[in-house]
């Protein structure tokens, strides 16, 4: 029976290193290779022994397909094609091909150089990386070889990030990487057409959680920004570089378009501009109202917020800034915030979950004083606020999407293990569907049901759809025909056909029956009597009396001698062809009755 | 000569055949004179290749056909379609007789036996269609025939089995297009086809082609809206269909299950996979709520544009579509609107949201948690989450209707509505402050609610800002923080838009005349008064200080207490106000004190509307005095003139009328006043100089009137007539100066004609009218009318001058509402210094923001005009798309106008104004009586005459400083 397996080398019950080996019909395809956040050792990155201890990698993967630039899907991928080794193609949409390189550059170099650490990818190595990408748009059908094919579906997570289906002949495998089912400021939601595949492998971060509308969330930031800003207090919103940074700016750029406000925005430099630029030239991958509105301005050619210079956070007035790492703990936020600390009138916006042990989880936990670095202890007077936007489906989204999708089994991973367990149980209750959630390292057989596709010729398809009653879609229907298995291909064809591509000679089986009748008139009479009542009862065939003598009906030869010992008896020679099997033992039992007595 | 003879052969060719034809079927064809049919037929006789004929088809496809050779041409058509062997040749033929069949006034039940006929041999599948349809062109067009019908249907049914899509489409489409609907009729005719049609179509929802199941359900449809009562067996069906793997199907079978719970809203039906039963409406709402989170946005737009007229729907099930249950973790959470209203109910301001806040309470028990109902769980939660700004839309739409309907849900649908607020596409946000107004009756705002609401007075589109003040108008608030509030806000959009003005005060108005016992405990705030101290008196032209104004006096009309808060300036601004702005503040019975004494204030306690009285007195006087002495009447006018402008100024309802009485009554005194002039007594070469005084009353007259006409709305034909009146008047003055100041004969004799024919006109347009007019200058006229057709000009001239002194001045009577259309130019301001810089013989696009009011078809009508400083006017006609109707009898001009001109050294100003054109055969005299000649005989007038088309200016002119710049080079 064929099947599908599924060994998750990152993500399986866990959130980050996402990393899944799927094997489908004899093709080996790798889902994501990231990094984890939480390690600084060798479990930072997949374990790729596992897929073979020593040899090329490519000898053993098809194709590697990278859901979108975080580096908990794309972060070991340098490493991965160029210090463990693999050529084969990288499959990744254009916007995550641009902004991915920009990202690992990032992430190479607090490693490399303020971390200190040896042995690991180098610029050089990222570019070589990025040299075996190959770029895809949003539902292409892309053939890596004569079989394998994938299809980018868009999911909504953040620019670029989607969702890709893996299809080998009629088993499919699709992987959802992350995905939001609720669009946002510059983002649409996730979608999916009814592709029924063969297994779904869906993140489940938010397993357990439904989610209170975006509006609610989206109103209170504006409000509590526009009210610091209106009592000219400054507010400092930290941010990572990309993604929710770039929904804020366009909920405040629009905001501040609307109500006509005047105080400053600014943006921290670096990086943020550069992915600022992607996002200019990736306007197709936006939602709905800044693809729309992008032909008079394009909605990330920001009016309002200009680039930060830290002269600037002395500056007096009101101003709203956005600054890097969204946790505050180093860097300029943190800066920032201990200028800025002091003052009651301030605010600071924390947009996301912060680790523990950061600065900006004690201020969210409370904490009123810190110590900073050399004893300093920090008063904090200023407001902190909590707002969530994450870019993930909820709950309702999951099952949201399942339906959609309608796959036969549910694989879950990108999620804690606790979690998942209930949402595995919602998904078998409500849809009927096996649901999977393998640990790391361990592999999950599906199998698979596959129908084969068989090739027919129209004439015979024409041939035999008018024989009987009208086809119907729902109920299958009888064919005869020969089925040629050739060439790795099926084909359903008409069996002259099949004879003639095989080059065997046609040999014709004939059934041949004696029947005896008693009558003792000449040959020639029984003929014409057997004739006569043949064709008295049948009536829709066509029965002839041959001048040799013989009667033939339709391709039935029937045929008279007197037995050689008895002259009162006839034996009737009925023949016939095994296709009109039917017919002829019809007839035989026909005549096997005897004739109806003559009246004449 | 070769060609030429050909030529001959042709025609020669073309009338044997002719004959030959009719000779042939005579009796049939009833062709009388050579007809398109036979040239047809000779077309294709002489085509040679089947692409041939097709261009001829095409070509005889262009023209139309006259009834009479209708049925000549399908037979020639049919003849020939027996006899091609190419598809697309006959496909045309198909569709021609398709085209044919819908000649107006021919019957097709001639052809259709030939149509039915065609159809046995047809083996293309495309002409099957083709056929098919034209056969429903056929039925469509013999409503009355059942038993044609039922044949149709038949031959239908009998190809429903083809194997091509398009075919079954068709058959379908015919079917629910002509399928019986009574039941009666299906038992008369014994035919095959008596079988239920309902049935049939039933059988095809499950047809392989997703295109037949769409037709299928349309069919359907098509029959239940032909008043067939669909059965709810096909309920169950229609279920399964929204499960489909097409869009279109869907959205499709949506409508159907829709029309179905609208027929069997009371059915019950099973719950699946339980053994309880619910409504069918209840169900239906269900399985569309479930459609809002369809893949397609198609289906979703749809699904929540039905949402909203099931209204039968039970209330649980109706609020469920609000609720989303949070839960995070697996452990219960309240949303932000529950926290927002525990957070007001506990008396606790916003404290501002801290980390964990919203923490989750208790554990959910894991079995309950449904994560896709089979409910409306949610379904408004999602529709207005929604990507797509079509279905957001639709969803506050559907929101609308239902709160309309049921004030419980309206309570608990309001927060959503206020998040809408909030939208990124200003067009939901117009739109769900417009459903917010709508549903106004039924809700409260609470206090944090307002908040929300008030923040989006900020908002930079004036549409989105006027929406909102409207909302504010009929809103309830529940407490004086709220009102307070609400004044706050309102005030700093003033601040912040001074255009607003009228606007916010009108908000005020309302507001304080609703919430009278909320505004009292806020009065000495809102004044500034002190218990001990007198407080400075604040500016009287501070728009700021006359809103509040406006809100508490308003407040103070049901509110007698209210007064005695009052410091004393506060009453002389009142009286002020009360003057002034009459329209936005209420009379008041206020205390005894100075303002009994005010000069103003008596004239408006005692009588509920006593400047309507004070308009009809003052006519009164007019009329009656007709027989003092010229002086005296002369006076009188003038004076009646200056206090109905003064009323019309100070009375916004009345001022249409007082203007338009005004208007009458200068004509009146300006004819007068001509009259009187000496130069009727002086020789004639003397009148040069002094007729400019008569003409020029003349040709003013003839404005006035045009003005009166077609400036105001809800005149009717008893004003028109006397505006015509006058207007003849005029004309006949006119003529009397011409006569007086011009030598020589000849001119006068055509301008006499002119005259007289306009007379005759007249009489003809308002010949009802005319015992209303004993002893007017036309009645007299008309007596001694022949008299003056015989007459010589100047004959003429005399008659007319002594019955144009003699004729008594004719009452105008008024009607029930009278409008002046007005415009105010809102931009641009004519205040800026800065000169609009743009390089010559370039064009500078300028923005035209204006109201108008009372303009009946704007589109039509409103025009800009230009005039540069050289004198150079420009007339530019606003797109259609520019005007917006926010209310009744409103309009608002948003345009933009292109300047351009040489270059100039030094700015300038031009002037930017709003005409209204006018077109007298358009007029409202000649639209009320079609049969008149009116629009004839004035287009006989002469040159000098012909305002036929005109412009009246009616908004102020606006100064605009432009300086076209020398191009560089």
């Amino acid at each position: 029976m064929p099947e599908i397996k599924v060994t998750p080398l990152g993500a399986g019950q866990d959130v980050g290193r996402s990393c899944i080996l799927v094997s489908i019909a004899g093709k080996n395809v790798m889902l994501d290779c990231g990094m984890h956040m939480g390690y600084n050792d060798d479990r930072r990155f997949p374990d790729f022994s596992y897929i073979t201890q020593n040899g090329r990698l490519t000898d053993f993967l098809d194709c590697v397909i990278i859901s979108h630039f975080h580096l908990d899907h794309c972060g070991a991928l340098p490493y991965f094609s160029e210090m463990v080794g693999y050529d084969g193609p990288i499959y990744m949409t254009h916007p995550t091909k641009a902004i991915c390189p920009i990202l690992l550059e990032d992430y190479r170099k607090i490693t490399v150089d303020k971390k200190g650490e040896t042995n690991f990818f180098t610029s050089q190595m990222i570019k070589d990386c990025m040299k075996k990408v190959v770029a895809v748009h949003l539902h292409q059908t892309v053939q890596v070889d004569e079989e394998l094919e994938i299809k980018a579906y868009y999911a909504g997570h953040v620019l670029g990030a989607a969702m890709f289906q893996i299809k080998v002949g009629c088993e499919s495998v699709v992987y959802t990487g992350d995905y939001n089912m609720t669009p946002d400021r510059h983002l649409g939601a996730a979608w999916i057409d009814k592709c029924r595949p063969d297994l779904l492998i869906s993140e489940s971060t938010y397993a357990t959680t439904i989610r209170d509308s975006k509006r609610c969330r989206e109103r209170d930031f504006l409000k509590k920004v526009h009210e610091t800003v209106e009592r000219g207090g400054k507010v400092l919103i930290p941010v990572f570089a990309l993604g929710r940074a770039q929904e804020l700016c366009i909920l405040l750029e629009t905001f501040w378009e609307r109500m006509n406000l005047k105080a400053p925005i600014y943006f921290s430099t670096g990086l943020t501009e550069k992915a600022n630029h992607y996002y200019k030239l990736f306007i197709t991958w936006t939602n709905q109202k800044i693809r729309k509105t992008f032909v008079q301005r394009n909605m990330f050619e920001f009016k309002h917020i200009k680039a930060f210079d830290r002269a600037f956070a002395d500056n007096p007035g009101p101003m709203v800034v956005f600054a890097t790492p969204g946790m505050l703990h180093a860097g300029q936020s943190l800066q920032i915030f201990r200028k800025w600390a002091g003052n009651e009138k301030n605010m600071v916006i924390m947009p996301g979950y912060c680790v523990q042990g950061t600065v900006g989880h004690k201020i969210l936990s409370g904490q009123r004083k810190l110590e900073m670095e050399g004893r300093q202890i920090l008063e904090v007077k200023m407001q902190v606020e909590y707002m969530s936007f994450s870019a993930h489906a909820d709950a309702k989204g999951i099952m949201q999407l399942i339906r959609q999708a309608e796959p036969r089994n549910v694989l879950l991973v990108h999620g804690e293990a606790k979690k998942m367990e209930f949402l595995k149980q919602k998904i078998e209750q409500e849809f009927h569907v096996n649901c999977y959630m393998p640990a790391n390292g361990e592999t999950t057989t599906i199998f698979t049901n596959p129908s084969i596709p068989v090739d027919i010729s129209l004439g015979l398809l024409k041939r035999e759809a008018a024989i009987g009653p009208v086809p119907d879609a729902k109920k299958p229907k009888l064919m005869h025909g020969t089925l040629l298995m050739k060439d790795n291909s099926f084909r359903l064809v008409s069996p002259e056909q099949a004879l003639k591509e095989l080059g065997l000679a046609e040999h014709q089986l004939r059934f041949t029956c004696r029947v005896h009748i008693q009558d003792p008139r000449k040959e020639h009479e029984t003929v014409l009597r057997v004739y006569n009542h043949l064709k008295g009862v049948l009536k829709d065939y066509s029965v002839q009396h041959l001048p040799d003598g013989s009667i033939t009906v339709e391709s039935i030869l029937i045929q008279a001698t007197a037995h050689s010992e008895d002259q009162g008896t006839k034996v009737l020679l009925v023949s016939w062809t095994y296709q009109d099997e039917e017919l002829g033992s019809y007839l035989t039992s026909l005549l096997k009755k005897g004739l109806p007595q003559s009246t004449a | 000569m070769a060609a030429h003879l050909k030529k001959r052969v042709y025609e020669e060719f073309t009338k044997v055949v002719q004959q030959q034809h009719d000779d042939l079927s005579t009796k049939k064809l009833r062709l009388t004179k050579p007809s398109k049919s036979a040239a047809l037929h000779v077309d294709l006789c002489k085509a040679t290749s089947p692409a041939d004929a097709l261009q001829y088809l095409l070509q005889f496809a262009r023209k139309p056909v006259e009834v009479e050779s209708v049925e000549g041409v399908v037979r020639i058509l049919l003849e020939h379609y027996y006899k091609e062997n190419d598809a697309s040749v006959r496909l045309k033929i198909a569709s021609l007789l398709g085209l044919l069949s819908k000649t107006a006034g021919f019957s097709p039940d001639c052809i259709m036996d030939d149509a039915i006929n065609t159809l046995q041999n047809e083996k293309s599948h495309q002409v099957l269609a083709q056929l098919l349809d034209t056969l429903l062109v056929i039925g469509t067009k013999l409503p009355d025939n059942p038993s044609v019908r039922m044949r149709l249907v038949e031959v239908a049914c009998k190809h429903l089995t083809d194997s091509s899509h398009g075919v079954r489409n068709k058959c379908l489409q015919l079917i629910g297009c002509l399928g019986p609907v009574e039941k009666g009729v299906t038992k008369e005719t014994e035919s095959q086809a008596a079988k239920d049609v309902q049935k049939i179509i039933g059988d095809h929802f499950n047809d392989q082609d997703p295109r037949v199941r769409t037709a299928a359900i349309k069919a359907m449809l098509q029959l239940h809206e032909r008043g067939l009562k669909l059965q709810q067996a096909i309920y169950s069906q229609a279920c399964k269909l929204l499960a489909d793997d097409y869009e279109q199907v869907r959205s499709a079978a949506v409508q159907l299950i829709w029309v179905l719970s609208q027929l069997y809203p009371e059915s019950i039906v099973p719950i699946p996979s339980s053994n309880e039963e619910i409504r069918l409406v209840d169900d239906a709402f269900g399985k569309i709520c479930h459609m809002v989170s369809d893949g397609s946005w198609v289906v979703r737009v749809q699904a929540a544009k039905l949402l909203g007229s099931m209204q039968q729907v039970s209330s649980h099930f109706l609020e469920q579509t609000l609720d989303k249950k949070l839960m995070s973790d697996l452990r219960r959470k309240r949303t932000a609107h529950e926290r927002a209203k525990e957070l007001y109910s506990s008396g606790e301001f916003s404290s501002g949201r801290k980390w964990g806040d919203d923490a989750p309470k208790e554990e959910i028990d894991t079995g309950a948690v449904n994560l896709i109902e089979s409910g409306a769980c949610g379904a408004f939660v999602h529709g207005l989450e929604d990507e797509m700004y079509e279905v957001r839309i639709a969803a506050v739409e559907a929101l609308c209707m239902l709160a309309q309907s049921s004030p419980s849900f309206a309570e608990k649908c309001l927060d959503f509505l206020v998040d809408m607020f909030n939208d990124e596409i200003e067009e939901v946000r117009l739109q769900s402050i417009h459903t917010m107004r709508k549903i106004s009756h039924n809700i409260t705002l609470r206090e944090d609610q307002l908040d929300t609401v008030l923040a989006v007075l900020e908002d930079s589109s004036r549409d989105i800002r006027e929406a909102l003040h409207e909302l504010l108008c009929c809103t309830n608030v529940s407490t004086k923080e709220g009102i307070h509030l609400a004044l706050v806000e309102l005030l700093k959009n003033l601040t912040k838009y001074p255009t607003d003005r009228e606007s916010i005060w009108k908000c005020l108005k309302f507001l304080g005349s609703r919430h009278p016992t909320l505004v009292l405990p806020l009065v000495p705030e809102l004044l500034s008064t002190h218990p001990f101290f007198d407080t400075p008196e604040p500016d009287m032209d501070d728009p700021a200080y006359i809103a509040v104004l406006v809100l508490i006096f308003n407040a103070a009309k049901s509110c007698p207490t209210m007064p005695a808060l009052f410091s004393d300036h506060t009453f002389r601004h009142y009286a002020y106000l009360r003057d002034s702005l009459s329209h936005l503040v209420p009379p008041l019975r206020l205390p005894g004190r100075k303002l009994v004494s005010s000069p103003v204030s008596p004239s408006i306690t005692p009588h509920e509307d006593p400047s309507q009285q004070f308009l009809h007195q003052s006519l009164e006087r007019v009329y009656n005095l007709q027989h003092l002495d010229p002086q005296g009447i002369q006076e009188l006018l003038e004076f009646t003139i200056r206090d109905l402008q003064r009323l019309g100024e100070l009375q916004s309802e009345l001022a249409g009328m007082a203007d338009f009485t005004a208007t009458y009554l200068q004509c009146q005194l300006l004819l007068i006043k001509a009259l009187q002039e000496k130069l009727w007594n002086v020789a004639a070469p003397l009148y040069l100089k002094q007729n400019a005084l008569a003409s020029a009353a003349a040709k003013q007259i003839l404005e006035e009137t045009y003005k009166m006409e077609f400036m105001y709305s809800g005149v009717e034909s008893r004003q028109v007539v006397i505006i015509h009146h006058m207007r003849l008047q005029a004309k006949a003055l006119q003529l009397i100066v011409t006569a007086r100041t011009t030598r020589g004969v000849e001119p006068l004799f055509g301008m006499c004609e002119k005259f007289l024919q306009e007379v005759d006109a007249f009489q003809r347009c308002f010949i009802s009218e005319l015992p209303h007019m004993q002893g007017s200058f036309v009645d007299k006229l008309l007596d001694l009318m022949p008299r003056l057709v015989t007459s010589k000009p100047s004959e003429v001239v005399k008659i007319l001058q002594t019955t144009l002194r003699q004729s008594t001045f004719l009452h105008l009577p008024l009607p029930e509402q009278l409008h002046r259309a007005t415009a105010n130019i809102i931009e641009p301001t004519g205040e800026s210094d800065n000169p609009l810089r743009f390089t010559s013989g370039l064009v500078v696009a300028l923005d035209v923001d204006a109201t108008l009011e009372h303009v009946q078809d704007p589109q039509g009508t409103v025009k800009v005009q230009v005039l540069y400083p050289d004198g150079q006017a420009q007339l530019i006609h606003p797109k259609p798309a520019d005007f917006r109707n926010p209310g009744p009898g409103r309009h608002r001009l948003i345009t933009q106008v292109y300047l351009s001109h040489t270059a100039w050294t030094e700015p300038c100003q031009i002037e930017v104004r709003l005409l209204l054109a006018y077109n007298s055969n358009r007029s409202k005299a000649s639209a009320r009586n079609p049969k008149s000649t009116w629009s004839e005989s004035l287009e006989a007038l002469p040159p000098s005459e012909n305002g036929i088309e005109g412009t009246i200016p009616f908004s102020k002119p606006v100064k605009v400083y432009i300086m076209p710049k020398p191009a560089r080079r």
